[in-house]
């Protein structure tokens, strides 16, 4: 593909109210989009908010949004989103509050994990002591294999940004809490299901997704939060059905 | 709000769901019974006394025909519903039981065409 | 709305749905008015049904057919989801479902002319 030789940066500045500043960056090859973002800040303009750790894709924090779409933007080339024009719009992550330019709010996204019941319960040490004994877990078991599906997610906020029922719905508990809820239902070691399972039953929880796989398009870790979310739902549908709640 | 009035809300709308899903099951059948019947009615013309010669007197489509209707005005009401909540942000109570009795109503006016074309 | 985020075929495929339940929801009402004069005789079923004859009324009525068969089989990949786990085949299945309502649409447009 031809390249431009510079890339037409535009970035978000400012909190929910703000606008777009236009920047020139050299296009080099290999180039991620957080590469951009830091050179606009070291060489250009050092006044420009944003959030990143690990650059290897493992802390989560480097998401916003890209061209349109959420991303983690330390694992994504810039030639993957980028015409040949060399336009490339950022935008802080979507559905959640604007602290300042690139940097969103993610109060709210954590608290719907608490809300959810996110945080292991270990059935036989209630306190969180640690157990005598090890738990024996097949890792070819059908439970395990649920839990394991969802296990590697880093808490980057892609899947609740690209989710409209967040848009539509501020109670909503989003995709990534609930995919955690799921995985912690089939963890046999865990005592806390039928809390959790009430947590994360109704409007706000998983009974409005309507499975439009936003969630699943996007999460850079290949998560699939809304097959875990139907989870939820069959769970409790059986549990309900059956008067087992 | 107390946790256990949330609790009871979040148990009412997982009855909707479950209502919703069990009726679109239902659904699923009597529709795709009723496209076959649609399509091969058509075929050369519909008639009123085309339909009153298949459906009068016979009680297997009158039965039918009620429990398609009850399905497809709950369902077709919750469904409202969700759409109302997300695009409006109509919610709460009140609007739960008028989206209920308007799925009853709208079965009730269908069942009442059934045993019309039954009678 | 921003439609660079919603171009894949699993989003499309709950706009269908969302759009062809409203619609079919409008319709009943109307179907079951309809339906219901036959309560006052065969003459005004029949009325009704030769008002229906006009081309318009046609179109209409193969346009709620595929959305009929549409919301049919798009009902079912969400339900193949959410009671079955099929994650796998969701966009095959989704081109499926198109297929079978413009199929549906097809058979009662050849019926009907
Ligand atoms: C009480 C339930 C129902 C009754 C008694 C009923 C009856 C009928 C009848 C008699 C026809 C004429 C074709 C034929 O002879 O089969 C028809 C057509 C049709 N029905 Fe229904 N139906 C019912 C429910 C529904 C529902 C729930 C829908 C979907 C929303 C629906 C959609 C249609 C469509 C799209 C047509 C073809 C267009 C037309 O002729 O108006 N029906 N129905
Ligand atoms: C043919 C059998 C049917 C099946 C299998 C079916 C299935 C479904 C399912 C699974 C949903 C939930 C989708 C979601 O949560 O996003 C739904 C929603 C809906 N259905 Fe049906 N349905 C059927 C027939 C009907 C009929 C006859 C009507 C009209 C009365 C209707 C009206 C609606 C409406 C208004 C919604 C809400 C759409 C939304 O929330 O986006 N459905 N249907
Ligand atoms: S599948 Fe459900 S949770 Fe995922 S983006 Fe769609 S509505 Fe949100
Ligand atoms: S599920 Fe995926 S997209 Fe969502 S927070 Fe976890 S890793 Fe990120
Ligand atoms: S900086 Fe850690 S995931 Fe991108």
């Amino acid at each position: 593909m031809a390249e431009a030789a510079s890339l037409k940066v535009s970035v978000w500045r400012g909190g929910a109210d703000g606008g777009f500043a236009r920047y020139e960056v050299p296009a080099r090859a290999n180039q991620t989009v957080l590469d951009v973002v830091t050179h606009i800040q070291r060489e250009i303009d050092p006044s420009l908010a944003y959030r990143f750790a690990c650059r290897v894709g493992m802390c989560g924090s480097c998401a916003m949004t890209v061209n349109g779409r959420a991303r983690w933007t330390c694992r994504t080339h810039v030639r993957k989103v980028v015409d040949a024009d060399g336009a490339l719009e950022l935008r802080p992550l979507a559905n959640l509050p604007v602290i300042r330019d690139l940097a969103a709010d993610l109060a709210p996204f954590f608290d719907k994990w608490q809300r959810a019941k996110g945080s292991f319960q270990p059935k036989d040490a209630p306190d969180g002591a640690v157990p005598e004994e090890f738990a024996v877990v097949p890792p070819g078991s059908k439970a395990r294999r649920e839990a394991d599906a969802g296990i590697e997610c880093i808490g980057c906020a892609v899947c609740y940004a690209s989710c409209d029922v967040v848009a539509w719905n501020p109670d909503y508990l989003g995709p990534a809490a609930m995919n955690r809820a799921w995985t912690l239902v089939n963890d046999v070691r865990d005592g806390a299901r039928a809390e959790r399972l009430e947590a994360v039953a109704g409007d706000a929880g998983c009974h409005s997704c309507h499975s439009t796989q936003s969630c699943t398009e996007r999460c850079p870790k290949n998560l699939d939060p809304s097959s875990a979310i139907a989870g939820l739902k069959r769970t409790l549908f059986w549990d309900t059905l059956l008067g087992r709640r | 709000m107390s946790d256990t009035s949330q609790a009871r809300r979040a148990r009412g709308q997982t009855h909707l769901w479950v209502v919703q899903r069990v009726t679109a099951m239902l659904l699923a059948v009597a529709v795709t019974v009723h496209l076959v019947t649609i399509i091969g009615a058509v075929r050369g013309g519909l008639s009123a006394g085309e339909i009153l010669g298949r459906l009068q007197g016979h009680e297997g489509w009158l039965i039918f025909y009620v429990v398609f209707a009850l399905a497809a005005g709950l369902h077709g009401a919750i469904g409202l519903r969700a759409i109302a909540a997300e695009t409006i942000g109509l919610r709460g109570r009140a609007a739960d039981i008028t989206w209920l009795a308007a799925g009853l109503a709208t079965a009730a006016f269908g069942i009442r065409a059934a045993i019309g074309l039954y009678a | 709305m921003d439609m660079r985020p919603r171009s894949h075929p699993t989003w499309i495929a709950f706009l269908v749905h969302r759009v062809s339940g409203l619609l079919l929801a409008l319709f009943l009402p109307l179907h079951f008015w309809a339906l219901g004069t036959a309560i006052q005789g065969e003459a005004r079923l029949e009325g009704f049904i030769r008002w229906a004859d006009n081309p318009l009324v046609k179109a209409a009525e193969t346009i709620l057919v595929v959305l009929l068969a549409a919301h049919l089989a798009g009902g079912l990949r969400v339900m193949a989801l959410e009671f079955l786990g099929w994650r796998r085949r969701q966009k095959d299945m989704v081109a499926a479902s198109a297929g079978l309502a413009l199929l549906a649409g097809l058979l009662f447009l050849l019926n009907v002319v």
